[in-house]
């Protein structure tokens, strides 16, 4: 009797939310496969018919840019990774009493509008900026343009994806137990090897959460290739943007749409077995 | 991180520059990626003093204060932001209250689909915004539900609930259940157990909670670009502007709410810390409780 009223209490708290989350996440999936498979004959009404041709016409056409896609963002994560794990075991273990301000500055520029941040890079990039002066004197951008470019968006991208890659790999190391690094000191291993040995493999669930919770949005980002970047550098979010609010070409749209989705949550579905869910539902809820 | 005195004085009389940079040098790196996340910001603060030629807020032309007296002169802009802070502070209250009783579910009880709740609760999350957004837009479409502030309501609900649900999680994991029981042991009903134990100690979490999904909301452009037809939020009038040149008033607006959230931060790890405090305060050994003088036999 009192399991059950519990089990009742149970469903009842979880009642609204699982209606929220399949009403308007799960069920609108649904709806973009069937638009995809939808004719068009232009004009709001897209009768359905299984047209499996808007699949290879838009992936015949849009391919470069579902290739970038997945390159750039790929860079952004390494370089991401790079950033991040030394800052994350600076925070985890070298910070001291500035521990909590150094994370304060990690999640700083979750503080100012996303949009607003990628803008201050077409400052900080542009032709005349000291940055930009300083790269040409290097002979690293030689044609003396960085705004514009690959490199410009990939770099917007690790920006607005750094503190997700720091704040995972930072729980997972905080959460280390330090009397594992005395035992290794105590057997002899010297730093480099504590560190490869014992610190790289217990962090890796936080680099796991960090690299999909860096590349997932990465890839489908298109804020950055439309503000720094050139129709040279358009990423698949930019097509699938403008098909759908710009030519109105919902079917076509919605097939990249549905591919990038299924290519992403094969990736997901990949690291979730190889590294456990938790990593990706602990891991966070701890950082933030 | 301080080597011992021993080993300093049997190695060099003093540390070298090398060795100092060697033993910093992850602090060091540390400290320049932070200098790094920090640039744009000091580059929206900065430039909310320009003074540009033109309609481009791009390069440094000189200091001027005109902006920041003119913060809310442009009606357009007023009204996108007024627009903003209203679905944010909507979204927020739904998706709080939906969160937090899905955050209790999953962290009191044991019931069959636990597994598919969970999952429910990640997918999203792993799911891109352009995804998202379009597929909300195929199903408004399909549908023939008009865009506005309504399917902009839903859309911002359904992608910040996973995230409150994730915060308060992490705060009841560590909640002290006993404190539950012992208040139904001195007669509380179970809505006063809720009212004067679980609410104040779980609120700093949902606090956090409310707080990330305010945030989420205000700055998301992506979801909100397919779901809100003619409806113009903060960040998708920024999007506009961009083409025709960003008028200075908005990097204003930014740093005005990038103080308001700094604040709202301090405070609610000053909460955390006061519940922390509070959850704390309990008789951990019972050895201490002086025993009841016995009973007089007198009475």
């Amino acid at each position: 009797m009192g399991t059950l009223r519990r089990r009742a209490g149970a469903y009842g708290l979880l009642a609204p939310g699982t209606i929220w989350l399949v009403l308007f996440f799960l069920i609108p999936l649904y709806f973009l496969g069937r638009l995809s498979l939808n004719v068009n004959v232009g004009g709001v009404y897209y009768p359905f018919d299984w047209h499996w041709k808007n699949y290879s016409d838009a992936l015949s056409l849009y391919d470069t840019q579902f290739i970038r896609s997945f390159v750039y963002s790929l860079v952004a994560t390494l370089i991401c990774l790079v950033l991040a794990y030394p800052l994350a075991y600076a925070i985890a273990f070298k910070a001291g009493k500035w521990r909590h301000a150094m994370l304060l500055a990690v999640v700083a520029p979750f503080f100012t509008t996303y949009l607003i941040r990628t803008i201050s890079w077409v400052t900080i990039l542009s032709d005349e900026s000291p940055v930009v002066e300083v790269l040409q004197f290097l002979h690293i951008a030689p044609s003396g343009q960085v705004l514009a470019t690959p490199a410009a968006v990939v770099s917007g991208l690790v920006y607005n994806y750094l503190p997700f890659m720091v704040l995972p790999i930072y729980a997972s190391l905080e959460r280390l137990d330090t009397r594992l690094l005395e035992a290794a000191k105590d057997l002899y291993a010297d730093t480099k090897t504590t560190f490869l040995k014992v610190t790289l493999p217990l962090s890796a669930p936080g680099v796991v959460a960090g690299t999909l919770l860096t590349f997932i949005p990465a890839t489908g980002d298109y804020v950055n290739a439309e503000f720094l970047g050139s129709s040279n550098s358009q990423m698949i979010g930019n097509v699938i943007q403008s098909l759908y609010l710009k030519q109105q070409e919902y079917p076509a749209a919605a097939a990249l749409s549905f591919v990038l989705m299924a290519i992403i949550l094969i990736i997901v579905l990949i690291y979730i077995r190889f590294a456990g869910s938790e990593a990706l539902m602990g891991e966070e809820g701890a950082a933030i | 991180m301080s080597a011992t005195p021993m080993a300093s004085t049997a190695k060099a009389p003093r540390m070298g520059f090398g060795k100092w940079l060697r033993e910093h040098a992850v602090l060091i790196i540390g400290l320049l990626v932070i200098a790094y996340m920090l640039i744009p910001i000091a580059v929206i603060f900065v430039f909310s003093f320009n003074n540009p030629a033109g309609r481009y807020n791009f390069t440094w032309v000189g200091f001027t204060l005109d902006h920041w007296k003119n913060v809310f002169g442009i009606p357009e802009l007023n009204e996108a932001l007024w627009t903003s802070i209203k679905l944010a502070l909507l979204t927020t209250l739904f998706s709080t209250v939906i969160g937090t009783m899905m955050a209790l579910a999953l962290v009191r009880h044991q019931f069959f689909g636990r597994r598919a709740a969970n999952f429910l609760i990640v997918i999203p999350m792993a799911t891109p915004e352009i995804v998202m957004g379009s597929s909300l837009l195929s199903f408004f479409l399909i549908l023939g539900t008009p865009l506005g502030f309504r399917t902009l309501l839903i859309a911002h609900v359904m992608f910040c609930i996973s995230f409150v649900v994730v915060v308060v999680r992490s705060r009841l994991i560590g909640f002290d259940r006993r404190l539950e029981e012992a208040a139904k042991d001195l007669g509380a009903t179970p809505f006063e157990t809720f009212r004067l134990i679980t609410l104040p100690l779980i609120l700093p979490g949902v606090f956090g909670g409310a707080l990330l999904a305010f945030a989420l909301s205000i700055d998301d452009f992506v979801i909100s670009n397919f779901n809100a037809g003619t409806t113009v939020t903060f960040p998708i009038y920024i999007f506009g502007a961009f083409q025709r040149g960003v008028p200075v008033e908005v990097n204003c607006i930014a740093m005005i709410l990038f103080g308001i959230t700094v604040l709202a931060m301090g405070f609610t790890t000053w909460q955390q810390r006061r519940a922390e405090k509070m959850a704390s305060i309990r008789p951990e050994q019972e050895e201490e409780v002086v025993p009841l003088p016995p009973v007089s036999a007198a009475t």
